[in-house]
């Protein structure tokens, strides 16, 4: 018993982390229908920019502070200087540019910070909290209640507001959002501000468990993009349980059969969740009117 | 008139600017990976490479001449690698290359200097560089092997019999977890739990808890390199286990008990170089004089902590400057036998003896048995 639980911390612990980073996908993916492969490197930001802010004197809330608002700014330069004036390019060629700002980010954090690996004290202690026999340790916990406070809140922001609601609309038709007064272009900086910051709230949360270098940004992308598209694309509780999922797929696995297979395992449920439901769990149906 | 011109004056320019630069300077080519996925190892390699060239022509070069670094890039990708060491021995006629950083990069320019009959000196850590033996190629890293040698010896000493593996699937980890499994069987332990992860993994408490309830494991050891040894550190220690944690030479810095924390690292074994350790040395070691100076010079003129990897470069460095002083000449054939005969060269990573049938030149004593302590690094005799 003690043994399942401790299995099922340590996926829960993965899962966080896939969760964190397959949140940040949504915004962007809800108001242009871009994957941003960038998406990771925002991640890998968070996490920098606090150790740095941190090593020059600040303390760690406020160096967070200060990592997701630098990130975000990014995520605004991104969409000004890369996304928009290729408005009205194929998707397709939207997501590639995405592809070279990551490559452009990471060889920028390569020289701007350093090429060694890095971490910061975690919230609460490194002591590990013992739960009938198994041990989890409360990053874990902040990692998860950080997913699920961005999971809520995002999922309040599409449901409940106007502005969230003006975001979905975009994503369906931009030419009708305009029509009907939307500022599409505030709301595309929008979505990629808070896809940047949520991105790098994910690196502050994640760094004390998976520590920070100027190249885990790609490594954590797939698998976040992994999750979510288990989830459902675009879906916040999609990504939300799509990457605790597949964060306790591969513990399992890694406890139950074998480690070397935890990784196939995982992807091998993707495919055959994909293969029967292409929209993953949570997707929405698309519906074309011809 | 016009032919003469043509034909004479650029032969005799030719001849003028060759006989300038043989007599001026001795050309040492580097190619390391001072970017890409092996950074943080090119990157030591190619800052002590530059320091001790700078420091030698301050002291006036070998036998009075200047010598001439010509260092690369190659980001860790072999046919870039291949594409240097070509145009370091055709372009820039160099007399000896140093480089190499991992292994793919050192096998593409160990095949391009064999060729070209140019001695070669490599950084990486695979025993396939100098086994079987290559007339031009040598190393300074010891091997894997030789890793899993020390760690078992300091096991069989404190009678472990049977012991648990988890071994990261990079390269390096890969590749040590196989030369551990070849070995163990010398040294009568066994191996009864053999897990892995990815090296970017986040949480390694499952394959852990595996190894915890193998029946009968009274050790667990950890091939591997990067953050992943780290976090398997913090893990043992989150789920308590009582048993001897042996890391390799792969995380053998300072760094690695930052990353996995004090308490966390406390007990851990690993085997390391002299240069980790340069306070503890005894006064008589032998090492202490060379590993102290590259220490100090080191950290004064790059401000960070001198790292292993740093250090092969420094020695690859010191067994070329000691072969070409011996020599007396830049001619390859003269070198190559001159760093085949080096013997007793004291250098940060072991004392090296090269020979006809040893291009690594290193034995287990290279290797120093540590064990952390209160945050900082203890020698285990």
């Amino acid at each position: 018993m003690s043994e399942f639980l401790q299995f099922l911390f340590s996926g829960l612990t993965v899962g966080a982390v896939y969760a964190l980073v397959a949140l940040g996908f949504t915004l962007i993916y809800n108001a242009s229908g871009v994957v941003n492969f960038a998406q990771g490197e925002f991640v890998m930001l968070g996490g920098m920019i606090t150790v740095f802010a941190h090593m020059a004197g600040l303390p760690i809330p406020l160096a967070a502070l200060v990592a997701v608002a630098a990130t975000a700014a990014l995520g605004v330069c991104l969409n000004k200087l890369a996304i928009e004036p290729a408005r009205g390019a194929p998707v397709v060629s939207l997501i590639i540019i995405t592809i070279g700002a990551s490559i452009f980010i990471r060889g920028a954090a390569q020289l701007v910070f350093d090429k060694q690996i890095h971490s910061f004290p975690a919230f609460s202690g490194d002591d590990p909290i013992h739960v009938l026999g198994a041990t989890i340790l409360s990053q874990s916990l902040w990692a998860i209640g950080g997913a699920a406070a961005v999971f809520v809140g995002l999922w309040l922001f599409f449901t409940r507001t106007l502005l969230g609601r003006a975001v979905l609309a975009t994503s369906n038709n931009r030419l009708a959002a305009q029509l009907v007064g939307i500022n599409t272009d505030f709301v595309m900086t929008l979505s990629f501000a808070l896809s940047a910051g949520i991105g790098a709230l994910a690196g502050v949360l994640i760094t004390p468990i998976t520590m920070t270098s100027y190249d885990v940004g790609l490594a954590l992308a797939l698998k976040g993009f992994a999750g979510a598209m288990l989830g459902g694309m675009g879906n916040p509780k999609g990504a939300f349980i799509g990457g605790l999922l597949l964060g306790l797929l591969e513990a399992l696995t890694a406890g139950y059969l074998s480690s070397q297979y935890k990784e196939a395992a995982a992807f091998v449920v993707i495919l055959a969740v994909l293969f029967f439901m292409p929209q993953g769990l949570f997707g929405r149906k698309s519906t074309d009117r011809v | 008139m016009k032919k003469i011109l043509t034909t004479t004056v650029p032969a005799a320019l030719i001849a003028l600017g060759l006989g300038a630069t043989a007599h001026a300077e001795i050309r040492i080519g580097a190619s390391v990976s001072a970017t890409g996925p092996a950074a943080f190892l090119g990157d030591p390699e190619a800052k002590t490479l530059e320091m001790l060239v700078e420091e030698l022509n301050a002291k006036g070069g070998i036998n009075g001449e200047e010598v001439k670094l010509v260092l690369y890039d190659d980001g860790g990708d072999a046919n870039k690698a291949r594409t240097f060491a070509t145009r370091l021995i055709e372009d820039d006629e160099v007399h000896a290359i140093i480089g190499g950083t991992t292994t793919g990069p050192s096998m593409s320019i160990l095949s391009v200097a064999e060729d070209a009959e140019v001695p070669f000196i490599s950084l990486a850590g695979a025993i396939d560089i100098i086994q079987p033996v290559r007339p031009y190629t040598f190393k300074t890293p010891h091997t894997d092997r030789m890793a899993c040698e020390k760690i078992f010896e300091d096991m069989q000493k404190r009678g472990i019999t049977k012991v648990g593996l988890i071994s990261g699937t990079d390269g390096f980890g890969a590749s040590m977890h196989a030369q551990c499994k070849d070995v163990v069987g010398d040294y009568g332990i066994e191996i009864v739990a053999d897990e892995t992860y990815d090296p970017k993994d986040a949480d390694m408490t499952a394959q852990l808890t595996k190894i915890k309830n193998a029946a009968g494991v009274q050790a667990v050891l950890n091939p591997g390199f990067g953050q992943g040894p780290s976090i398997v550190t913090r893990n043992y220690k989150q789920l308590a286990i009582d048993l001897p944690l042996y890391q390799s030479h792969g995380v053998a810095s300072d760094g690695f008990i930052e990353l996995a924390g004090k308490d966390a690292a406390e007990g851990v074994r690993l085997p390391g170089t002299a240069l980790l350790v340069a306070d503890l040395l005894a006064e008589d070691d032998a090492q202490k004089p060379v590993v102290a100076a590259y220490k100090a010079a080191y950290e004064a003129k790059y401000k960070m902590p001198v790292s292993t990897f740093g250090g092969y470069a420094h020695d690859g460095f010191a067994l070329l400057v000691n072969a070409i002083t011996t020599a007396g000449s830049t001619e390859p054939d003269a070198i190559r036998d001159a760093i085949e005969a080096t013997s007793g060269l004291a250098g940060t990573t072991g004392i090296y003896t090269m020979s006809p049938e040893n291009h690594l030149g290193l034995d287990l004593s290279a290797f120093r048995m540590l064990e952390i302590k209160d945050g900082g690094w203890t020698i285990v005799e």
